[in-house]
């Protein structure tokens, strides 16, 4: 219970930070608009806009009996230069199963640096069940190298901490044709064994996907996919019928709007 | 709806009918509609019309059914009223570039005295007198309408015949068309800053590129600057944010071949005119000599040039003499290559068009392009309020600096391989930059050769530079930046022996005169084109004023000396790696601004501090690609026929730092995007110093309106009258503003998006005196 208070007030504090910097960010626009008469007009020139990305979309086949799994890992935003709405959702299913895992993320995101967004908001996920809402903050951006980069750090409403860490790289092989190896690795503060959480690191996902961009914003792929899971959370997916590690050839489409 | 769709169709045929009207001067569209009265009206009216250029129809926005939008020839000395009656369903405006006018005339809303913008379905009434004559151009100035069709061209004829004669006299306005929406343009730049770019370096490339080194030396260069671009997150390929343009001539495709007709021996008026949204334009006239007598409206000596390099918003007239009566074909191919626009000098109508010649090599961009960051300067920015720069915007210097840079892999650059000049030199194969290795040029390595300048810190510098032919302080922000020296001007203008054309590095200058105490009293703006490899044993660290903290700037950490000063200087094997490249043109060796301001550092660390920065390019070298020998226009080959202004040494220099964010695609100047920025308040009739610093990797077409402004290339009187000033990416430059124009007025680059992203300032000029400043 103590956690839970703990926790709560953690959100709390973060959601209100959250709304707090967009109030603020809101607040020195207007504030611009009122003291620069030379502004134009009300917009003052900001130009808000959005976008949609699917980086993943697609169907793993399995290989040496792990199950085949539909995926999707996605983000819009929505907003200025230095302050958006940031949706972020992912999630797997297993054939002939419900929903494996899915989570989805309401963030504010703040321009804190030439390629660094700072974000920060809830995280609901449905599955697995019991469902669960985390806290988060993060930051996403471009590393040197061009690597792009997704650090996010979760309190769970139990006062559960975790980790994760996205990183991807897009190799150009031709103007069209892009390679892109991306790498996912959770890890977490302690055990949540109704969540199958494993206390430290509890896997990796590694794939190379090989995309073709028709248009920028249709791009259909090929790929492998590698998962593997660690420790007691390993025990906990063959517990539930599953595997530590499985490779899945997969097909898939990104699409960017 | 119904009713739109109807007049959209019928506009349809309008758009095309259009087309098919030569833009010839004395067809102007625009009919005086009241006669030869005192002042003369123009009456026009802008309509959303659907218009086929690519083969599909597209919304655009016309002017009296005319994209273009039609021809205005008015006379100088008259009064005219012109009638804007938008029919659109959004806002309008029209800027009438180049114009000397009051500034409740100028067109720009929220930023013109007391103009608010044409609101739909409203008549404006613009009134205001010609002070002047030359070719000009009219477009919107409200959001992406000028992308859409809303440009046309202005000629006021002179009340004094020209000083040069012409038989026949013809606009050539370029322009690039897209048929996507230019608020999609936008929203594609903000979600991936490449996603128009097809040139990408791809691994394909990269095997191409190995394939083809010489040796392992130089597939490790290869390699090694694509980690370098990689470490930056930049994108060296690139020059153009937006493909997918179709290029235009008087709004005619290269297929519809608009035809300017000449009989042999007449001599042939071109008003070029680059009304692109967002194209720099290579012009050429394969077998013909032009003469450019007009810059940007106002007369200059007549010069010959075979090629041209225009920026948006600029214009050039240039006389040409076709003999023969064959068909010339004047070429304007985009700066990154992705098309031409073209159109034929001819002695009939309705030929066609000649076939396109291949296109030049794509340019890269280069160490040199990078500005880098070259961090608050601490100079005045002009704004009431102190003004810091916004978090995002500059780029991180970590990566940026000159940490991997090792000039020893530079062949020709150590003194030990003076021979050869800097021929053979190739900036864009310069990986890791590394000054600390060359010899001669820090105290590390003693000094070899005879033209060094070893002072003692404390001795006024009797710099004797006369033995350094060639060499380019014009970059150096460090130099002659402090803020002593912005209220103090003692500036003194070194002579300098221009080379001309596109062939750099080969001027030769003396000092005027260099005692002042320090480096304060040089201004090395005019000169060009440092050769180091003809001054050995040149060490800067030591020279006074510049390793060293100046009054009022602010000190930066020396954390790009201590990343300098850890770089083992271990290159040498990379010497003739690199191949051979025309361009040297970017080569100084500009100290980066603050980042060496400190105390004097004897160590090599502070010598490469001093030379350290990325070498910013000569700010007027153009670069078009051209065959050696070829004559491509400079700045510096603009001589003023006639200046109004009295040759007087600014008030001061107001900073104008050129920054943006090329990752997330918004720009802005002085790190601070038009939405977030003061204006910049100038005094009446005070004269400024503009220091344009492009710390990007864009070329910005920076436009003043209201007032002229004179780059400060060297020729004194004759400096020219501009409205536009390219600025190269990396490069410095100053331009002089006489403050002559009360009100309110738009400063701007003029690419379309990036003016539209934040790069775009208020100018205000005021009649009282400023009460709060900076300094």
């Amino acid at each position: 219970m103590r956690l839970t208070t703990k926790a709560a007030a953690l959100l709390t504090t973060l959601l209100g930070f959250t709304l707090a910097g967009g109030a603020s960010a809101q607040q020195a626009a207007s504030q611009n608009a009122v003291h620069d008469p030379g502004a134009h007009g009300a917009s003052s020139h900001e130009v808000y806009f959005g976008a949609v990305l699917f980086e993943k979309l697609e169907w793993g086949v399995g290989l040496n009996g792990a199950p085949n799994i539909a995926r999707w890992d996605g983000q819009a935003w929505y907003g200025t230069d230095y302050d958006k709405v940031w949706i972020k959702t992912q999630g797997e299913l297993e054939r002939g199963r419900r929903a494996e895992n899915a989570e989805i993320q309401l963030l504010y995101s703040r321009l804190i640096g030439y390629f660094w967004d700072f974000q920060a908001g809830v995280r609901y996920d449905p599955r697995p069940r019991p469902d669960r809402t985390y806290g988060v903050i993060g930051i996403q951006g471009l590393a040197p190298g061009l690597f792009e980069v997704d650090l996010q750090g979760f309190v769970s409403e139990r006062g559960d901490l975790s980790a994760r860490l996205e990183l991807s790289y897009d190799v150009y092989v031709t103007q069209r044709l892009v390679l892109q190896p991306n790498l996912e690795v959770n890890v977490a503060a302690q055990r949540v064994p109704e969540l199958g959480i494993n206390s430290g690191f509890n896997d990796i996902e590694a794939g190379f996907r090989l995309r073709y961009e028709f248009t920028r914003e249709v791009a259909p792929y090929v790929g492998v996919n590698y998962t593997r899971r660690f420790g007691e959370a390993a025990k906990y997916a063959r517990a539930e019928g599953g595997k530590a590690e499985g490779i899945e050839f997969v097909t898939g489409i990104r699409l960017f709007f | 709806m119904v009713e739109v769709t109807l007049s959209r169709r019928k506009m349809l045929a309008a758009g095309i009918a259009a087309l098919s009207a030569p833009a010839l001067p004395g067809s102007a569209l625009a009919q005086p509609a009241v006669g030869r009265a005192m002042p003369r009206e123009f009456n026009l009216a802008i309509e959303h019309v659907s218009l086929n250029i690519t083969g599909r129809s597209r919304p655009a926005i016309a002017v009296n059914r005319s994209v273009p939008a039609p021809v205005l020839r008015f006379r100088e000395g008259e009064e005219v009223i012109i009638n804007v009656a938008n029919r659109l369903r959004e806002e309008t405006s029209i800027h009438w570039h180049g114009l000397i006018l009051p500034s409740s005339q100028d067109g720009v809303p929220g930023i013109s005295d007391g103009f608010q913008g044409i609101a739909a379905g409203q008549t404006h009434q613009y009134r205001f007198p010609l002070v002047q004559s030359g070719t000009y151009w009219y477009h919107s100035h409200s959001g992406t309408q000028e992308q859409a069709g809303l440009y046309g061209p202005l000629v006021i004829d002179p009340v004094r015949p020209d000083p040069y004669g012409y038989d026949r006299d013809y606009i050539i306005q370029l322009s690039d068309w897209t048929d996507e929406n230019p608020h999609r343009v936008i929203q594609n730049l903000k979600r991936d800053a490449g996603y128009y770019n097809y040139n990408k370096r791809t691994a394909a490339s990269l095997a191409n590129e190995l394939a083809r080194a010489p040796n392992a030396q130089a597939r490790e260069a290869i390699i090694r600057d694509r980690l370098m671009w990689g470490d930056m997150r930049m994108d060296p390929t690139d020059i153009e944010d937006v493909t997918g343009y179709t290029f235009l001539v008087n709004g005619r495709t290269p297929e519809q071949n608009f035809t300017a007709v000449y009989r042999p021996g007449e001599t042939v008026r071109l008003r070029f005119i680059n009304s692109g949204a967002m194209s720099h334009f290579d012009v050429r006239i394969p077998g013909l000599e032009m003469t450019v007598v007009q810059a940007h409206g106002n007369n200059v000596q007549p010069v010959a040039v075979d090629e041209f390099r225009i920026a948006p918003a600029e214009t050039f007239d240039v006389l040409v003499r076709p003999a023969g009566g064959r068909q010339f074909q004047i070429l304007a191919e985009s700066m990154g290559r992705q098309g031409f626009a073209s159109a034929s000098l001819a002695t009939q109508n309705g030929l066609p068009m000649m076939p396109l010649p291949p296109h030049r090599e794509r340019p890269l961009l280069t160490m040199a392009d990078m500005g880098g960051n070259y961090g608050p300067k601490g100079l005045d920015r002009g704004t009431l309020r102190p003004e810091t720069d916004r978090p995002g915007q500059i780029a991180p210097m970590e990566s940026m600096d000159m940490g991997g840079m090792d000039h020893s892999g530079m062949s020709g650059m150590g003194s030990s391989s003076a021979q050869g000049g800097m021929q053979g030199m190739d900036h864009s194969n310069m990986p890791g930059m590394n000054h600390g290795n060359m010899p001669g040029m820090n105290q590390g390595a003693p000094a070899r050769g005879t033209g060094g300048a070893r002072q003692a810190p404390a001795r006024p510098p009797a710099m004797d530079h006369s033995n350094m032919p060639g060499m380019d302080h014009s970059n150096m922000p460090g130099m002659g930046r402090s803020s002593s020296l912005a209220r103090d001007p003692g500036f003194r203008f070194a002579v300098a022996d221009l080379p001309v054309g596109s062939v750099p590095g080969a001027g030769l200058f003396r000092l005027a005169q260099a005692s002042q105490g320090s480096m304060q009293g040089m201004d090395h703006s005019n000169m060009l084109g440092m050769d180091h490899s003809s001054t050995p044993g040149m060490d800067h660290s030591s020279m006074p004023g510049m390793g060293r903290p100046q009054g009022g700037q602010q000190p930066r950490p020396q954390r790009q000396q201590g990343r300098q000063g850890q770089q083992p200087a271990q290159r040498r094997d990379q010497r003739g790696a690199a191949p051979a490249a025309p361009d040297h043109s970017a080569m100084g060796h500009g100290a980066p601004g603050t980042g060496q301001v400190g105390q004097v550092d004897t160590s090599a660390a502070s010598a490469h501090a001093g030379h350290g920065g990325m070498a910013p390019p000569d700010p007027f070298a153009v670069n078009t690609g051209a065959p050696p020998g070829t004559r491509v226009l400079t700045y510096r080959m603009l001589r003023a026929l006639s200046n109004p202004y009295p040759v007087r040494e600014p008030n001061r220099i107001i900073e104008v730092r050129l920054t943006g964010n090329m990752d997330r695609y918004f720009w802005a100047i002085n790190g601070n995007r038009f939405s977030e920025a003061q204006p910049i308040v100038l005094n009446l009739g005070e004269r400024v110093r503009m220091r344009f610093i492009n710390e990007t990797m864009m070329s910005h077409p920076m436009h003043l309106h209201g007032v002229w402004m004179q780059p400060q290339v060297g020729n004194g009187a004759q400096n020219p009258l501009l409205h536009t000033i390219s600025v190269k990416p990396g490069s410095t430059l100053d331009v002089d503003v006489e403050a002559d124009a009360e009100g309110g007025w738009a400063f701007h680059c003029h690419m379309l998006f990036h003016m539209e992203t934040g790069m775009m300032r208020k100018v205000e000029i005021r009649r009282q005196p400023r009460v709060a400043s900076n300094g």
